[in-house]
């Protein structure tokens, strides 16, 4: 009666469940692999087959239904026949100013509608993380080998389908698979004031020996001296804010955790970086893994955690190979698992790839996610510090975040709070793209202006911008007299905006701010989780309400009105802020009155 | 619920709208509501179930906190100050209304449902003919049931009833995402496929018709469905010695429905296949007489 899985499909599974360590107990595998199992039956088959489900469960007792509803939430996961290898073409908003309605074109072109069968397809995509090389791509292809190498081997199909996009006019299709592909200008001028990015570029991010060369693991040397409450009291004296978005006190949060009485504790970094216009953690994964590993270390260290999860985004095959890569040396050279360095102190890190939902960036999504069901926001309370991933106290980072750790603990964190501004102390990473002549990261000290930024930026190309979008799909826009904005968290805030994950997107004169705005709209739409009804529906009538507002009709009200709901009701942040950016836009008069503006 | 009888349990005392009110330790913003006798909409929540706080229509102000929080879920604390009536709370409570009675087809709902809408002035109209729906034919795939997703809210309760808080079958669960989310068996396999042991939990505890016996189905499609003219009889049911309480829905002489009462100790409103469709042999000597009439 139920499906039987195929031979390649069986295989694809238990290979993956037979190259784990032995479990402790005999009986199904834990729970939380069958995100990764899911994941492994795609990479070598393309999609999930009723057989191939059933035989994952069959392997984890788990129900079918139930692990349908977990493979039929993630955009990666596909639950029918997919070609094996699948272009997923970014339409979202830099990439849409970069003219990636051409490239979609010529996809569509070349390979037919969206979402074939055959040999290679394409698909439209949210945001790839890869702004600043607009428009791009990410390719997902079966054989988890080439999935996660760098660049792409020749001779198959896709390739000559690539060259064949590069050499048309009008379409340059970057792909963010190669390696160096996040552009850091200040790099190539040499810049000597960074400190975040200061190793990129300098050395081999597959290396040990030239991280430790320049300077790594020092810091948790400096750690291991200090002990886990003197981390733990730098870092509060450091006044870091969390960089992902909500700029809570990292201290507070560690504090919490370390001193939390429940066992064990679980460390969590946040590398899900999907905010549209981000690719600031992807840059720091991607050509400084140790130092991620370095810091995960020190935070385990800090708060009492012995085992790790570090959430990759799955559109960022590269950023998770390295990761690998890394975590493998580490452990060889006794950075990782039991007493490491000598220090009497177990920790280590387990990747897992996220299945493509900007959700589970949300940290209780996330929490689900890992668990293995559906990435589902937890109504808070109670906060992940108290019961967070299994139930219990997790210390939950986002990867700049963790970064910044290594300097509070070699330098101290009162010296860290001399950098910056009173309340936003240390630098911030800046992903700046759009109609700017230098796109890419940038690194500044908190105090420096939105308009000092896009200087340094190369300035706006084409004439004063219409607006600037802050924060990302789920922040607001700036109108352009607003460039002496200080770039902090406390300056954005009192400009009614928000810094949230960094982003820093410019519209030039030509920007078609409806289709914009109205990109962003279905972003949140597509992104819903679908769990509470005002973020499930109010999505949809906020995209609806949207283009009937830009096609002319009074729907200000309306809109105002489902903004509220969504803000108030919602159970997690995707809700709360799906329609700033869309409110924010109306207010600026950017969009609507039935012509393009 | 889980409150502990006797002496010993603490209380906590919070301010409603202005007035002190005392509940056990443990208790919810929205138990303290009703000790109150202050009306709270509720749609995913019941009583014999884990609030899962998704329809956020019992939302609430809660004095310090940035959102309005769920009174089905969130916990009285000691001092917390509630207001349920403010423009805030009514409004994301409207909004909730509207945004289910523009996409879902709430014909069937609990007559409550229709009375809030009125109370928070909904007008799910309002979104216009072309507002998207989950409109889609019903599932008819067997003799019990009838799963008809247009009126699915997705308040999780079926789910629920299903797995671990009740019949622990898992046939179903949410799958999709976004508006695309949706109750389904695994690839949509059709109910007899797949897992179901056909207790009719799930019908149990839908609120808005979604999930309906057959039998009710029929008899609304020929338009012989009258409430009024049903009579409901409590007994024990005769199949095993556990002593689930019975209530036969009766029209006509006939029984067109089986539930069990929520605050029956033995069932809290949950049933087995016997129990709950296990009724037809009453029917059968009922009915060749009328065969013969008809």
């Amino acid at each position: 009666m139920a499906a039987a899985p195929s031979s390649a499909e069986r295989e694809a599974v238990d290979a993956f469940l037979g190259s784990l360590p032995a479990p402790a107990a005999s009986g199904p595998p834990p729970r939380h692999l069958l995100l990764p199992a899911l994941h492994a039956l795609v990479d070598a088959i393309g999609w999930i087959s009723e057989g191939g489900l059933n035989h994952v469960c069959e392997r984890f007792g788990v129900p079918p239904a139930e692990a349908y509803g977990v493979a039929s939430f993630y955009a990666l996961l596909p639950t029918g026949p997919r070609a094996p290898v699948v272009i997923h073409a970014c339409d979202d908003i830099a990439c849409r100013m970069a003219g990636a309605d051409r490239v979609v074109a010529v996809l569509e072109e070349v390979l037919g509608p969206a979402g074939g069968t055959d040999a290679v397809t394409w698909l439209p995509s949210p945001c790839v993380g890869a702004c600043d090389r607009a428009p791009a791509a990410f390719i997902q292809r079966t054989n988890a080998e080439n999935a996660t190498v760098d660049g792409l081997a020749p001779g198959l199909p896709v390739e000559r389908l690539l060259a064949d996009l590069a050499g048309r006019e009008g379409t340059d299709l970057a792909i963010p698979l190669r390696s160096g592909s996040v552009r850091i200008p200040q790099i190539e001028d040499g810049s000597t004031e960074l400190r975040l990015l200061r190793r990129i570029g300098r050395l081999d991010p597959a290396r040990l020996d030239d991280y430790q060369a320049a300077g790594g693991y020092e810091a948790l040397r400096r750690a291991f001296d200090l002990g886990p409450e003197g981390v733990v009291r730098e870092v509060s004296d450091s006044r870091l804010l969390g960089r992902g978005g909500a700029a809570f006190p990292a201290g507070r949060k560690w504090a919490a955790v370390a001193t939390a009485p429940a066992r064990p504790h679980y460390l969590v970094c946040n590398a899900d970086e999907s905010e549209p216009g981000t690719f600031k953690d992807r840059a720091l994964m991607e050509e400084d893994p140790f130092a991620l590993v370095e810091a995960m270390t020190i935070a385990g260290y800090a708060t009492g955690c012995e085992t790790s999860y570090l959430y990759v985004r799955g559109e960022y095959p590269t950023a998770t190979a390295r990761l690998e890569h890394a975590i493998a040396e580490c452990r060889r050279q006794g950075l990782l698992g039991r007493d490491v360095m000598g220090a009497g102190f177990d920790f280590d890190i387990e990747i897992r790839r996220g299945g493509g939902a900007y959700i589970c960036g949300e940290e209780t999504a996330l929490f689900n996610s890992i668990e293995g069901f559906r990435g589902e926001p937890r109504n808070k309370p109670p906060f992940p510090t108290d019961r967070g991933l299994f139930g219990k106290p997790t210390l939950v980072n986002n990867v700049e975040t963790l970064i910044n750790v290594l300097d509070i603990v070699l330098e101290g964190g009162p010296a860290f709070a001399g950098v910056g501004t009173e309340a936003s102390t240390g630098t911030k990473l800046f992903c700046v793209s759009g109609s700017v002549a230098r796109p890419g990261l940038y690194e500044v000290v908190f105090g420096v202006t939105l308009g000092e930024l896009l200087e340094l930026a190369g300035g706006v190309s084409g004439g004063r911008p219409r607006a600037i979008l802050l924060g990302g799909a789920a922040g607001t826009f700036v109108p352009p007299d607003r460039l002496d904005i200080p770039l902090t968290f406390e300056g954005t805030r009192a400009a009614g905006a928000s810094l949230g994950s960094g982003v820093v997107m410019v519209f030039g004169e030509a920007a078609d701010m409806n289709d914009i705005v109205l990109r962003i709209a279905a972003f949140f739409r597509h992104e819903s989780c679908g769990q509470c009804v005002p973020c499930r529906v109010g999505t949809v009538r906020q995209e609806e309400a949207l283009r009937r507002f830009i096609g002319g009709e009074d729907e200000a009200g309306l809109l105002d009105e489902i903004g509220r709901a969504m803000g108030d009701a919602s159970i997690c942040g995707l809700g709360h802020t799906a329609a700033l950016a869309a409110r924010s836009a109306i207010s600026l008069g950017l969009i609507g009155n039935g012509d393009r503006r | 619920m889980s409150v502990a009888r006797g002496s010993t349990v603490r209380s906590v005392t919070i301010a409603v709208d202005g007035h002190d009110v005392t509940v056990p330790e443990g208790s919810t913003i929205l138990a303290a509501c009703r000790e109150a006798g202050i009306p709270t909409p509720t749609l995913c929540f019941l009583e014999t179930l884990t609030p899962v706080n998704t329809c956020r229509v019992c939302v609430v102000e809660l004095e310090g906190s940035r959102a309005l929080v769920p009174a089905c879920s969130r916990r009285a604390e000691a001092g917390m100050v509630v207001s349920t009536d403010s423009e805030r709370v009514r409004h994301s409570r409207k909004m909730v209304l509207e945004f289910l009675g523009s996409s879902v087809d709430l014909s069937l709902a609990d007559e409550e449902i229709r009375q809030w809408m009125h109370e928070y002035r909904a007008d799910p109209a309002r979104y216009g003919s072309r507002a998207e729906t989950v409109a889609q034919p019903p599932k008819v795939q067997d003799e019990l049931y009838i799963r008809d997703y247009e009126k699915c809210i997705l308040c999780y309760k079926c789910v629920q009833a299903c797995g671990v808080e009740a019949q622990n079958t898992f046939a179903i669960a949410v799958a999709g995402r976004g508006f695309d989310a949706r109750i389904s068996t695994e690839f949509d396999v059709t109910l007899p496929d797949s897992a179901c042991v056909y207790c009719g939990n799930c019908i149990g505890v839908c609120p808005t018709g979604a999930l309906v016996f057959k039998t009710e189905f029929d008899m609304r499609r020929e338009g012989t469905w009258d409430e009024s003219r049903q009579s409901v009889t409590r007994t024990i049911c005769s199949y095993c010695g556990v002593g689930c309480n019975l209530d036969l829905h009766v029209q006509d002489n006939r029984i067109v429905k089986v539930t069990s009462p929520l605050d029956h100790d033995v069932t809290s409103g949950h049933l087995c296949i016997k129990g709950r469709f296990g009724w037809r042999h009453v029917q059968a000597g009922l009915d060749e007489p009328e065969a013969e009439e008809g």
